[in-house]
């Protein structure tokens, strides 16, 4: 949602914003890395309301957010060693991702 | 204080979903999540319409907060449960914020939303219909928050927590990584504050670590010490009011104040200290 997008551009607050909503215009890829991807179950199919948490390289825990409508999550972060771990009702998952600038995808498979 | 009177389990809540003068509220910063379903019977307060205010960068007095728990339906002698999104940050400030304005009994449901949700446990989408009520709120409980004078004259002198993450400590980043990071303030921390973000007071499900574990972290680790006041901040308040629940209503420490200025206020300030890197600094 737009609004909430906002929220976050003016600092409002601390909360994620929803996760499904494009990213802002104003988000420079020439300056930011930005980690996406999306949760996916055992079946393939893309799961909501998944927690997805961003840990550093020394597996400190640094942000998280809750997956939108089509699995989909985002974290601004900086380059270098992330790992991504997923809590959902249908299982965990964990994944590593080496971050550049710009634009780093990936997804993230959970189950029992 | 037992954790107990102030942390009610899943189960409890469950059990108790029905029970006279136990309410529960749902504290978000994006209220979206209560609209979609939520804990049965439970109110909602948002977290910055309803708790800021709307010119000002400071609270809603006495009389608006007796005012908006009058419109929730929520008396003086009722025990409020707590519980939000986000690791129960905002429900965590808004345990806060009753405390401040001398609300009795208020407890924080142990993992909040998300354990909730990974439990699989019931939601509605109903919304309660409460009556009216007479509130009255107390004034506000200085003892609990720290202003920024305060702050400042802290530094090196008591327990200055902050509890962002080690690259917000560091001045590395200046939000936390699921926000863009761009802002006008500067980076860094206090100086002589102890890195120890609040999310080593939970566990992965949002719920609260055991006594044992949180003092090892605090004391054993961060090297906390127990004989002196503590003050914690965070950006702007929520997170903080996490690690003050974990340190005073948890751990029993008298004498701690969350700062809720906190880093966007502290940062933007004109020539206070400020300390870059992992370090703690010196005074």
């Amino acid at each position: 949602m737009a609004a909430d997008v906002d929220t976050a551009l003016s600092g409002a607050g601390c909360g994620a914003p929803a996760q499904d909503a494009a990213l802002p215009a104003s988000v420079d890829l020439e300056k930011e890395t930005v980690l996406t991807g999306t949760v996916v179950n055992g079946e393939g199919e893309f799961v909501q309301g998944a927690y997805v948490r961003l840990l550093d390289g020394s597996g400190e825990f640094t942000a998280e957010v809750v997956t939108g409508e089509g699995g989909q999550f985002r974290f601004f972060a900086a380059p270098g060693r992330w790992t991504l771990r997923a809590l959902s009702r249908f299982g965990d998952a964990t994944g590593e991702l080496d971050a550049v600038q710009g634009l780093n995808e990936t997804k993230l498979a959970v189950s029992r | 204080m037992a954790r107990e009177d102030v942390l009610v389990t899943a189960d409890w809540a469950e059990a108790n979903l029905d029970t006279p003068g136990v309410v529960f509220v749902e504290v978000d910063e994006d209220t979206s999540a209560y609209d979609t379903g939520h804990i049965k019977g439970a109110v909602k307060i948002d977290w910055k319409d309803d708790l800021q205010d709307p010119v000002r960068r400071d609270f809603v007095n006495q009389e608006q907060f007796s005012q908006l728990l009058s419109e929730r339906g929520i008396a003086n002698d009722d025990t409020v449960v707590l519980y939000g999104g986000n690791n129960n940050w905002f429900a965590a400030y808004a345990y806060w914020y009753f405390k401040l304005y001398g609300h009795e009994n208020v407890k924080l449901l142990d993992g909040g939303r998300k354990k909730w949700e990974l439990d699989a446990r019931e939601v509605a989408t109903e919304v309660p219909q409460r009556e009216r009520t007479e509130y009255v709120a107390k004034p506000q409980d200085a003892s609990i928050r720290a202003l920024r004078d305060e702050v400042t004259a802290a530094i090196g002198s008591k327990n200055l927590i902050d509890v962002r993450s080690p690259d917000e400590y560091a001045g590395r980043l200046l939000a936390p990584a699921h926000l863009p990071q761009e802002q006008s303030q500067r980076g860094g921390h206090v100086p002589t504050a102890l890195s120890v973000p609040w999310s080593k007071a939970a566990n992965e499900d949002g719920t609260f670590k055991s006594d044992a574990e949180l003092r090892e972290i605090y004391v054993g680790e961060a090297g906390l010490d127990e004989d002196k006041a503590t003050i914690a901040y965070c950006r702007i308040g929520e997170r903080s009011s996490h690690t003050w629940f974990a340190l005073r209503e948890l751990l029993g420490y008298e004498d701690v104040k969350n700062y809720d200025g906190s880093w966007t206020e502290y940062g933007s300030l004109v020539g206070v200290p400020i300390a870059l890197g992992d370090e703690p600094g010196t005074k």
